[in-house]
């Protein structure tokens, strides 16, 4: 029974040592999608603008290619236009899905910020960005030419993360 | 100059606890003739470090903008029982708030105990001031409050809006000052560990902090759930969050240490448990602390998060718990066998209630921790909510209830189960007639709302029961004490029944001049009108709530505060004898809709009222507690 005694100083060694490797590794706070290296879910979204054709689960066959999900409402999607721009010249083909938008100001959104997108799907109500497991705007997915998502990017596309795209992209080819 | 006189208390108080601890071991070491010093040291500290909060609370309420802490956390446009409160609403002032009370009650130890031998005290003291210790290390190392920012800027960056709130005021001294109780009861237990003097008059002496501080806690969780309740707008009392299971488990923790507490003042039993307990006790305030200062549980009260002090704190918890356990280990098996008493008795009641509290603990702990430990060896996220806790702490939670109403009507150390079944007999009745009402008569859905209103009514009955066939007029305020707590425990039971079988619900998005309907209410929504406040602007919408003869008006409002820009929603709340009407005010559409939220919950504040009364039994029996020593110390 005497080891009995130091029952609670073990069970308290496990709770430092918990706790210890939750401080040594801060944990992240990105939420990363279920769907990373499975299929996309079925979607057919209408267009967002009328200058782009709308957007479907159909329409990814091909090469691979990045599902940026945006809106013009969003800020950082402003600030990460220009690398979207990059990606573009680089040879990406980029989809869009404007998460609860209006055409006027997907178009405006467009004209000043630049326009990377192949096609705009318009998601009113979030359904499909929700299917796909992101978790806000801006967030980008490679998916390869069989639909299977290769690479979750979450929040704005950044100078330093176009190599890894670019290296995701030419992975799934 | 104020700022630099603080530090220089700090420092000094630090100093002077040093010296406790070192006059202390030495006297327990066979320099006997230091040991008188250690109870003027103590006292002398106390001040010192109350000084230093004094200070820290002057610059707040001048506004010293050469102060870093004033600047990150006020502004001088605040009104001044915020500036007050804005001493302690950041994480430098809160821990020097913990320590002053910390210390405090050092003093008050050297002062007030004198039934104690006077090496288990000694013993006492030294223990609180290795506590202050570290305390004081991690203040003037790691969190200074007093550093001056240069050049000083022309005013401060405001108070996080959401804590700009009355109730702010006083919710963290509280808890705080609850916890400090707990390190005193540690610290007699450490004391009583190192000299082997674990017996009555360590409980008795152990005893009055034990109930000041969980009549502290009792305050504060009721007070913190009406907080989260009006404040954040979201309708409920109680989210499972890791900051609530934060101050959920020293409650816990030293509810059971408080029923243990009187088994071994009453019948010198449970002795090594009794010990245990007021460990643990103190160890979840710490560890409850440390998990909400340190930022590493995601929570809805977000702390700033600084892996290095997070470091710092858990350094000091692994010292000081990690030390008293082994203590424990080494020693408890040399602390003599309690007196014997059969199942059947007050004291086998007590155990089952100590038992249980701590599988409640052991659920609470688990289910907040769980999330940590499985990101650590997994990567994956999750989260640990109302459905794990509801059917795990639940139910046990309800066979608490049932032990609370057979416990006080049993006899110390043997009685029969006939003679307890004939005493609960009307209880039990009452529990039947209310299983009936329940099934038949109320709409109720969910097993937990029904088991929760039927025990409510039987516990109400069985909590007042002890006093049938006593003298009223003779009864000691101590039983008093425990028969209100226990009834408390029953009305708080009814409102959470209640809101979670009643509650009605109506979430639109509405034009002005609609009428909407939640509950028997009917509510007109007038429209809304923009107020200016002074740090804020608002939208206030005016709703009128009629039913029958009765005609309420509500200005729910969404207000947008300048420094730092934030916005919150402001519930309106209007209280009624048979529940609340609680509305929050949402966003606007930009086609004229307002969003909506309305609730009416029938019965939700008896929640509040019942933790009111269970804290109200507890100063009831610290007072009764009291008031016989005094006069066992005058014969």
């Amino acid at each position: 029974m005497r080891w009995l005694l130091w029952l609670p100083l073990a069970l308290f060694a496990l709770i430092i040592a918990v706790v210890m490797s939750g401080l040594i590794h801060p944990a992240s706070t990105d939420i990363r999608s279920q769907l990373v290296g499975k299929p996309l879910p079925e979607f057919a979204l209408p267009a967002g603008v009328p200058s782009h054709p709308p957007l479907a689960k159909a329409d990814l066959r091909g090469g691979p290619r990045l599902i940026n999900i945006f809106a013009s409402w969003c800020l950082p999607c402003a600030v990460e236009a220009p690398q979207l721009m990059v990606l573009k010249r680089a040879g990406v083909v980029i989809d869009g899905i404007a998460i609860r938008d209006r055409p006027e100001d997907l178009a405006a959104f467009l004209a000043r910020y630049g326009d990377p997108y192949s096609r705009i799907g318009s998601d009113a109500n979030s359904r499909v960005q929700l299917a796909l497991g992101s978790s806000g705007v801006p967030e980008s997915f490679v998916v390869d030419g069989r639909g299977v998502i290769r690479l979750q990017h979450i929040g704005d596309i950044r100078e330093e993360n176009i190599p890894t795209i670019l290296a995701a992209i030419e992975a799934a080819k | 100059m104020i700022a630099e006189a603080g530090l220089a208390a700090l420092w000094l108080a630090a100093a002077l606890a040093l010296l406790q601890l070192g006059l202390g071991a030495l006297a327990l070491r066979g320099h006997a003739a230091l040991g008188p010093a250690v109870r003027p040291v103590a006292v002398v500290q106390g001040a010192l470090v109350a000084l230093a909060f004094a200070l820290l609370i002057l610059v707040f309420l001048r506004s010293d903008m050469s102060v870093a802490l004033v600047v990150e956390n006020s502004h001088s446009a605040k009104p001044w029982l915020y500036k007050f409160a804005g001493t302690w609403g950041n994480h430098e002032g809160s821990m020097l708030m913990w320590v002053t009370i910390l210390g405090l009650g050092g003093a008050a130890v050297a002062l007030l105990e004198r039934r104690l031998d006077q090496r288990t005290a000694i013993a006492t003291l030294a223990a609180q001031a290795a506590i202050g210790l570290g305390f004081y290390a991690f203040l003037l190392f790691a969190s200074n409050p007093f550093a001056r920012i240069s050049p000083a800027p022309a005013d401060g960056h405001g108070l996080n809006p959401l804590l700009q709130d009355p109730g702010l005021a006083f919710h963290p001294p509280t808890l705080y000052l609850g916890y400090v109780g707990l390190s005193i009861a540690f610290s007699y237990a450490v004391g009583a560990l190192i000299t082997g003097q674990v017996g009555p008059t360590l409980a008795r002496a152990m005893r009055p902090w034990v109930l000041g501080a969980w009549i502290l806690l009792t305050l504060g969780i009721t007070a913190g759930s009406y907080w989260a309740y009006y404040e954040l707008g979201w309708g409920g009392w109680w989210f499972w969050d890791p900051v609530e299971n934060a101050s959920l488990m020293p409650w816990l923790a030293a509810t059971a240490l408080l029923h243990s507490v009187t088994v071994l003042a009453t019948r010198a039993a449970l002795r090594a448990w009794t010990v245990m307990l007021a460990v643990v006790a103190f160890s979840m305030s710490m560890i409850g602390t440390f998990l909400v200062r340190s930022g590493i549980l995601t929570s809805v009260h977000a702390f700033a998060v600084d892996p290095r002090r997070g470091s710092f704190i858990l350094v000091l918890l692994a010292i000081y718990i990690g030390g008293a356990l082994a203590l424990f280990a080494l020693r408890a098996s040399s602390v003599r066998e309690g007196a014997p008493f059969e199942p059947v008795s007050r004291e086998g009641a007590l155990v089952i209630n100590n038992l249980l509290f701590s599988a409640i603990l052991g659920i609470v702990l688990t289910g907040t921790l769980y999330p940590l430990a499985v990101e650590t060896m997994t990567g994956e996220k999750l989260s640990v909510g109302a459905p794990y806790f509801d059917a795990t702490a639940g139910p046990l939670a309800l066979a608490l209830v049932v032990v609370m109403a057979a416990g006080p009507l049993l006899r110390w150390r043997r009685d029969e189960l006939k003679a307890l079944a004939v005493r609960l007999a009307i209880p039990a009745a009452v529990a039947i007639v209310a299983i009936a009402v329940v099934f038949l008569l109320l709409p109720v859905a969910g097993v937990l709302p029904r088991l929760g209103l039927i025990f409510a009514a039987g516990i109400a009955i069985a909590s007042v029961a002890p006093l049938a066939g006593r003298n009223l007029r003779r009864t000691p305020l101590h039983i008093w004490g425990m028969v209100i707590a226990h009834f408390g425990i029953a009305v708080s039971l009814a409102g959470m029944a209640s809101e979670s079988a009643f509650t009605r619900e109506t979430l639109v998005a509405a034009r002005p001049g609609e009428t909407l309907a939640v509950g028997p209410w009917s509510v007109r929504f007038v429209g809304v009108e923009p107020v200016a406040g002074p740090n804020w602007t608002a939208i206030r919408a005016k709703l009128e709530a009629r039913r029958g003869d009765t005609l309420l008006t509500l200005a729910p409002e969404a207000r947008m505060f300048n420094a730092p820009p934030t916005e919150t929603t402001e519930s309106a709340i209007a209280t009624r004898p048979t529940g609340q009407l609680y509305t929050v005010l949402g966003k606007s559409d930009g086609d004229g809709r307002w969003q909506l939220r309305l609730w009416w919950k029938p019965m939700v504040t008896l929640i509040w009222a019942g933790g009111a009364l269970v804290a109200i039994g507890g100063a009831l029996a610290l007072l009764g507690r009291l008031r016989r020593e005094r006069r066992r110390e005058a014969m």
